[in-house]
């Protein structure tokens, strides 16, 4: 069995402070790190020879608007079948500067997963095959997972968010 | 009479070339609406005679947005929402959605809801496997299997009808267990499921497992190595076809998964028989769990005491007033959650059916991200069907359970 710590340490042992904001909301270890170092991580996670986190269980995006330069989050959750181990891993992006190197290379699922991200928030992912959308129409124009885009029509009176909520 | 000039007909002029012969491929557009797809996906083919030379899909179709939907909605209104997902087994879905907000919440629920949930869970596995198989009957031929077995998944929906009220779209469990106890009509319901079962499903294996027809077509169609399998994210039976023994009921147990005795079918080179055969042993083994739930039903309550979050008897509504606040908190939806981020994973009908819910400490989701193992696995549909003839990709297609509802979202 595997241990939050252990991992923890040898990711601060390989990437220093490139890795931080250690977490473990509900048991599942939880870190940040940058889009230059993203890559390496899942590389060294993947190839370990003890760990062999090898399967790309999800990857997602987030939106928090209200995070100056770090508006985007993207989220990817590993999972190791040896040692029974989950990790999750963030990497915050600004608005302006939205992009990140494509997982596709180490894992081929990572394909979709990112063209869905890419659908919903725009979010760029550079070196993918195909980024383009997957599950909206080709020829929209906004992405529509963003909070700036209200699920209900703004003008309607009769439903007031304190009421009905966002 | 006079002279007929005959002359040449057709015949090219010595000057004239002919033209050179050109191979080009065929596009073929498989879908949106055919009847071989069973849901509403489209591929284009390139085709070299009836040889598939590379294939795209299209998808989307069904796009609802239940995760846009799922940021404006009370917790317990999301439950709608998953049933649509995979529409041949919901109640692993409304289940899985609710374990996982008892996650977030920190619910501990009773042992007899969550007996209750496993049968309910193994039932809807087995009209999910039971659909998946009798259609790839259909699809080499054997139209029989196919109707005889829905009876069975009526039977089921019988069943659910007995729990929740609804048949397909069930809206089962609340947070914080179910929202009723098994009646005695369920539970009889459940036995004589049990007893009539096996006939059945012994009748299906026998028209189909060794059948030279159904082998002839299956075996050695649409294999994928485990090696591919993982990298393109396989979980579920699809994953066990290949050769890895993954289940989510046994690595992370969830719902009192660890008090049963089922064993992991796995099979050899991944192909649409092996698929076929790992479905059929699952639904034993699902069998197997029922049997032992219904027989050991813990006494006890079938719900939480978690007043917030579980809905008081409608008598107490009437009496009490601390039941009528909670009460008109929870169908408003003013209950809030804790903030935090919970990622919980079930084993659904097609794999491991993941929700990645962020809560802000609101009264709905900040983000609601569902892990759908149809949409992961699909893709890697061209790779599994190239070089495949199109009778063949049919039957890869069928044998992959990709279920537009789960697939879209």
């Amino acid at each position: 069995m595997l241990s939050n710590q252990e991992v923890a340490e040898a990711l601060l042992e390989k990437f220093g402070d490139q890795v931080f904001d250690f977490e473990e909301p509900y048991g599942l270890l939880t870190l940040s790190t940058t889009r230059e170092q993203i890559i390496p991580i899942l590389e060294f996670l993947r190839d370990h020879k003890t760990y062999q986190v090898i399967f790309l269980t999800d990857l997602t995006g987030i939106h928090y608007p209200d995070n100056q330069d770090k508006e985007f989050v993207v989220v990817y959750h590993m999972h190791s079948f040896v040692h029974n181990f989950r990790i999750r891993i963030k990497v915050a992006l600004a608005e302006q500067d939205i992009h990140i190197p494509t997982a596709t290379g180490l894992f081929a699922g990572a394909n979709w997963m990112e063209r869905e991200t890419y659908d919903y928030f725009g979010i760029l992912f550079d070196g993918h095959p195909n980024l383009r959308r997957i599950l909206n129409i080709e020829e929209m124009d906004y992405f529509p997972m963003r909070k700036e885009f209200p699920l209900e029509d703004a003008t309607r009176e009769d439903k007031i968010d304190a009421l009905f909520g966002r | 009479m006079a002279d007929i000039e005959l002359l040449p007909h057709n015949v090219p002029s010595p000057n004239t070339e002919l033209p050179e012969l050109v191979e080009e491929l065929t596009t073929l557009n498989l879908g949106p609406t055919h009847p071989a797809t069973h849901g509403i996906f489209q591929n284009v083919l390139k085709m070299d005679g009836e040889k598939i030379v590379s294939g795209e899909q299209t998808i989307g179709y069904i796009h609802r947005a239940f995760e846009k939907i799922a940021e404006r909605r009370a917790f317990y209104q999301i439950t709608t929402l998953t049933d649509r997902m995979n529409y041949c087994s919901s109640p692993i879905n409304n289940l899985g959605w609710n374990m996982t907000v008892e996650k977030l919440l920190g619910v501990e629920v009773p042992k007899r809801a969550q007996y209750i949930r496993v049968i309910m869970m193994e039932l809807a596995r087995i009209t999910d496997h039971l659909i998946c198989n009798s259609i790839l009957g259909v699809d080499t031929g054997a139209f029989t299997g196919f109707l005889y077995v829905m009876q069975k998944r009526e039977e089921v929906y019988e069943i659910y009808e007995e729990v929740c009220g609804a048949r397909l779209t069930t809206n089962m469990g609340r947070l914080g267990g179910m929202e009723r106890d098994l009646s005695t009509t369920a539970i009889r319901k459940i036995h004589e499921f049990i007893k009539s079962f096996p006939p059945v499903l012994k009748e299906l294996e026998k028209l189909l497992n060794r059948n030279r027809i159904f082998m002839d077509r299956t075996i050695n169609v649409g294999p994928i190595s485990v090696e591919r399998a993982l990298s393109y994210g396989f979980t579920g039976p699809n994953l066990r076809a290949a050769g890895l023994d993954y289940d989510v009921r046994v690595m992370n147990p969830y719902s009192s998964y660890e008090d049963f005795d089922f064993s992991i079918p796995v099979g050899q080179n991944g192909d649409t028989y092996d698929r076929y055969m790992v479905r059929n042993e699952e639904m034993w083994q699902s069998l197997r769990i029922v049997e032992q739930a219904i027989n050991n039903l813990p006494e006890g309550p079938y719900y939480a005491d978690a007043p917030e979050y579980y809905l008081p008897p409608k008598k107490e509504v009437y009496r009490n007033m601390e039941a009528l606040i909670y009460h008109f908190k929870i169908v408003m939806g003013e209950i809030d959650a804790p903030a935090g981020e919970v990622y919980h994973a079930v084993e659904g009908g097609n794999g491991e059916l993941g929700f990645y819910l962020i809560s802000d400490g609101g009264r709905a989701p900040y983000r609601l991200h569902f892990r759908r193992p149809s949409f992961i696995y699909y893709q890697a549909y061209p790779e599994m069907c190239k070089g495949s003839t199109l009778s063949d990709a049919i039957l890869t297609m069928s044998s992959l359970n990709v279920i537009a509802g789960e697939l879209d979202a």
